[in-house]
C-alpha cells in the first residue's frame, strides 16, 4: 500500500518520538560538568561513570530490587485473582455479573491521588506500610480490573465445546482448568502480565506514598535525587537509562501478542 | 459476554452461558482484593470528607460543608478548568494522530514487530522517567529541544513562561500517549478482513472513502476504549506536571491532582482533601459516562 501522507506521518512521528530517548541516552553516557559545560549534539567523550556509580551505590541498585520485587508480586496477585473471575464471566451468567464488570472498571477511574492517605493510613494501621507488598496490593486497584478485562477478552474466544470434551472425556475440572485451558491461553496470560508490569512499573504516586526508607523503589530514589544535591543530570539520565530496559525486554518478548492483547481489550 | 463486531450487529461468541450462581466462586477472590484496595480506602475519604478533624481524637460532624467549600473554591475551580482545557487539547491531538500513524505501520513484513515495539517504548517508562526526559530534553540552557527552539529564533524558556510550560506539557503527553491510540487503532485495522478492501477497490472508492466508510466504522469500538482510557488518565495527571514543572510557574500547569495531593499530603487538610477526591472521582465518572452513553446511543438511532 502506497500511501505517501500518511507514511510521512509515520516517519515524522517516529523522528519525535526517538528524538528525546535519544537525548536520554545521549545524557547517559557524558559526565555532569561536560552536560552543563558545552552544549554538543552528539556526546564528545561517551563514559560509563554514570552506570558506574549506580551499579555501585547500595542506595540506586537496592531501590530497583524493590522495584522488580513489588511489580513481581502485584503481577501475581492479579494473575491469581483475576485469572478464576475472567473463566466466571466469560462461560457463565450469575446475579449481578455485569454490575460487577462495571465496577470493576469503574476503579481503573479512580485517581490515585485520592486514594494517598486512606492508603497511608490502612497500610500502616496493618503493619504494612514500607513493605513491597503494601505496594503491591495497592496496585491491584487498577492492576486487577485491567486483568479482568482483558483475560475475559481472551477467554471468551476460547469456543465452550473444549470445557465440553474435556468432560466427556473424563477429566476433573481442575485438571481441564489447569492442564488444558491454561495452556491454551499461554499468549493471553503473557500479555496480561505484560500490562500489569507495565502499569505496576511506571507508577509513581502511590509506590511513593507507601514507602520510607527501606522499601524505597527507583522511581522514588530519582524523584528524590533531582531535589537534593543539586542536579547530577548524567546520573539522573543513566537511571532512566536503566528503568527503561525491562521494558523494552519484555515487549520484545510479547511483540507478536501484543497486537492481540490490544484488540481484545475492548469494553463489553 | 464479550461482544465481538461483525458489521453493525453485535454478535457474542459464546452466546449459550449456563446460569449459574457458583460461579461466584470463581469472583470472589478479585470482589475481596478489590473491596480491599478500593472499598476500605474510598469508605474512609467519604467518612473524612463530612468531618472537620482536628487531630485523630478530635472531629466534629459538618455535613456537606466542605463539598460547598470546594465547589467555591476560586483556585478549585482554576484547577479543574485548566484540566478540562488539558485534556481535551491532549485528546483532538491524540486521537487523529494515532489514527494516521496507525494507517502508515505496514500490516506485515519485517520491520511491523520493531514499528510496535518501537511505539510501544514510552508506555513502558516510569511517569517520572518520561518527565524528567523531557525536562533534559526542553531544557533552554542544556536540552536539544530548547536550545533548537532558541537557535531558530524564538526565545523558549519552559521553566519561566507559562505558556511556553503548558505547551511543553502537552508535547510530553502526545509523545507518551499517542502510542496507546495507535497500537489501539492498528490492532483494529489488522482485524478488518481483506474483502472488504476488495469490495471497495470494486466500488471504486478512493483513499478517504475507504477510511471513511470501511476503515473508521469498524474502528468504532477500539477508539470508544482509546478515548475513554486517554480521558480518564490525562484527567488523572499528576507526575509528569510534578517532576517537569512543579505546577508552575505560578500556577499555570497545577491541574487537579496537583492541587489535591498538596491539600492532603502538604496541608494534611483531611475533610477538604477527602470532599475534593469524591467530586474528582464523580467527574470522572461523569464524563466517561456521558462520552459513553453518547456514543451508544448515537449508535442505536
Amino acid at each position: 500500500m502506497k500511501c505517501s501522507l500518511t507514511r510521512f506521518v509515520l516517519v515524522a512521528y517516529a523522528i519525535y518520538l526517538v528524538l528525546p530517548l535519544y537525548w536520554l541516552l545521549s545524557m547517559a553516557v557524558r559526565t555532569n560538568s561536560d552536560i552543563v559545560g558545552a552544549f554538543s549534539v552528539l556526546p564528545a567523550a561517551p563514559t560509563w561513570a554514570n552506570f558506574a556509580e549506580i551499579f555501585s551505590n547500595p542506595v540506586w541498585y537496592q531501590a530497583f530490587g524493590n522495584s522488580l520485587a513489588y511489580v513481581t508480586i502485584n503481577s501475581l496477585i492479579s494473575l491469581a485473582v483475576a485469572i478464576p473471575a475472567a473463566y466466571a464471566f466469560s462461560r457463565y451468567r450469575f446475579l449481578g455479573d455485569k454490575q460487577l464488570f462495571f465496577w470493576l472498571l469503574t476503579n481503573r477511574m479512580a485517581p490515585p491521588a485520592v486514594f494517598l492517605l486512606p492508603f497511608f493510613q490502612l497500610y500502616s494501621a496493618i503493619g504494612l506500610f514500607d513493605t513491597p507488598i503494601a505496594v503491591a496490593l495497592a496496585h491491584c486497584l487498577f492492576t486487577v480490573p485491567l486483568s479482568v478485562w482483558i483475560l475475559e477478552g481472551f477467554f471468551s474466544g476460547v469456543p465452550t465445546e473444549l470445557d465440553e470434551m474435556a468432560r466427556i472425556d473424563g477429566h476433573s475440572f481442575v485438571y481441564f482448568f489447569l492442564r488444558i485451558f491454561l495452556p491454551i491461553n499461554r499468549s493471553a496470560i503473557g500479555v496480561t502480565l505484560f500490562f500489569c508490569f507495565m502499569f505496576s512499573w511506571v507508577e509513581l504516586l502511590l509506590a511513593r506514598t507507601l514507602s520510607g526508607s527501606s522499601a524505597k523503589p527507583i522511581v522514588v530514589v530519582m524523584t528524590r535525587t533531582v531535589s537534593a544535591s543539586g542536579m547530577d543530570w548524567g546520573v539522573l539520565a543513566a537511571a532512566g537509562v536503566l528503568t527503561v530496559l525491562p521494558g523494552a525486554l519484555l515487549v520484545w518478548f510479547v511483540r507478536k501478542d501484543l497486537v492481540k492483547g490490544f484488540a481484545l481489550g475492548r469494553v463489553a | 459476554m464479550w461482544p465481538l463486531q461483525t458489521g453493525k450487529k453485535w454478535v457474542k461468541v459464546n452466546s449459550f452461558r449456563p446460569r449459574t450462581n457458583r460461579a461466584w466462586l470463581g469472583v470472589l477472590p478479585v470482589v475481596l482484593v478489590v473491596a480491599f484496595s478500593a472499598v476500605i480506602p474510598l469508605m474512609t475519604v467519604v467518612n473524612y470528607s463530612v468531618q472537620d478533624i482536628l487531630d485523630f481524637n478530635t472531629r466534629f460532624f459538618v455535613g456537606f460543608e466542605w463539598y460547598r467549600d470546594t465547589l467555591d473554591d476560586p483556585r478549585f475551580r482554576a484547577a479543574f478548568l485548566r484540566q478540562v482545557v488539558f485534556s481535551l487539547t491532549v485528546l483532538f491531538i491524540e486521537v487523529p494522530l494515532g489514527i494516521a500513524v496507525a494507517k502508515g505501520i505496514p500490516r506485515t513484513g519485517k520491520v511491523t514487530p520493531f514499528v510496535l515495539v518501537l511505539l510501544a517504548l514510552p508506555l513502558l517508562i516510569p511517569w517520572n522517567v518520561v518527565a524528567t526526559i523531557w525536562q533534559i530534553f526542553a531544557r533552554p540552557d542544556i536540552g536539544l529541544l530548547g536550545v533548537g527552539i532558541n537557535a531558530l529564533g524564538a526565545a523558549y524558556n519552559y521553566t519561566a513562561e507559562p505558556l511556553h510550560a503548558w505547551l511543553t506539557l502537552v508535547a510530553m503527553d502526545v509523545w507518551h500517549w499517542t502510542s496507546l491510540v495507535a497500537l489501539l487503532a492498528f490492532a483494529g485495522l489488522t482485524a478488518i478482513p481483506g474483502p472488504f478492501y476488495q469490495a471497495a477497490e470494486l466500488d471504486g472508492a478512493n483513499k478517504w472513502q475507504v477510511f471513511r466508510l470501511v476503515e473508521l466504522p469498524r474502528l468504532r469500538g477500539v477508539l470508544i476504549i482509546a478515548v475513554l482510557l486517554r480521558l480518564m488518565d490525562s484527567f488523572m495527571i499528576y507526575t509528569e506536571p510534578f517532576v517537569l514543572t512543579g505546577g508552575g510557574p505560578g500556577n499555570a500547569t497545577t491541574f487537579l491532582s496537583q492541587y489535591l495531593a498538596t491539600m492532603a499530603v502538604g496541608q494534611f487538610d483531611l475533610g477538604p482533601a477527602a470532599a475534593f477526591s469524591i467530586i474528582y472521582f464523580l467527574f470522572i465518572l461523569l464524563f466517561c459516562w456521558l462520552f459513553y452513553t453518547s456514543v451508544v446511543r448515537r449508535d442505536e438511532m
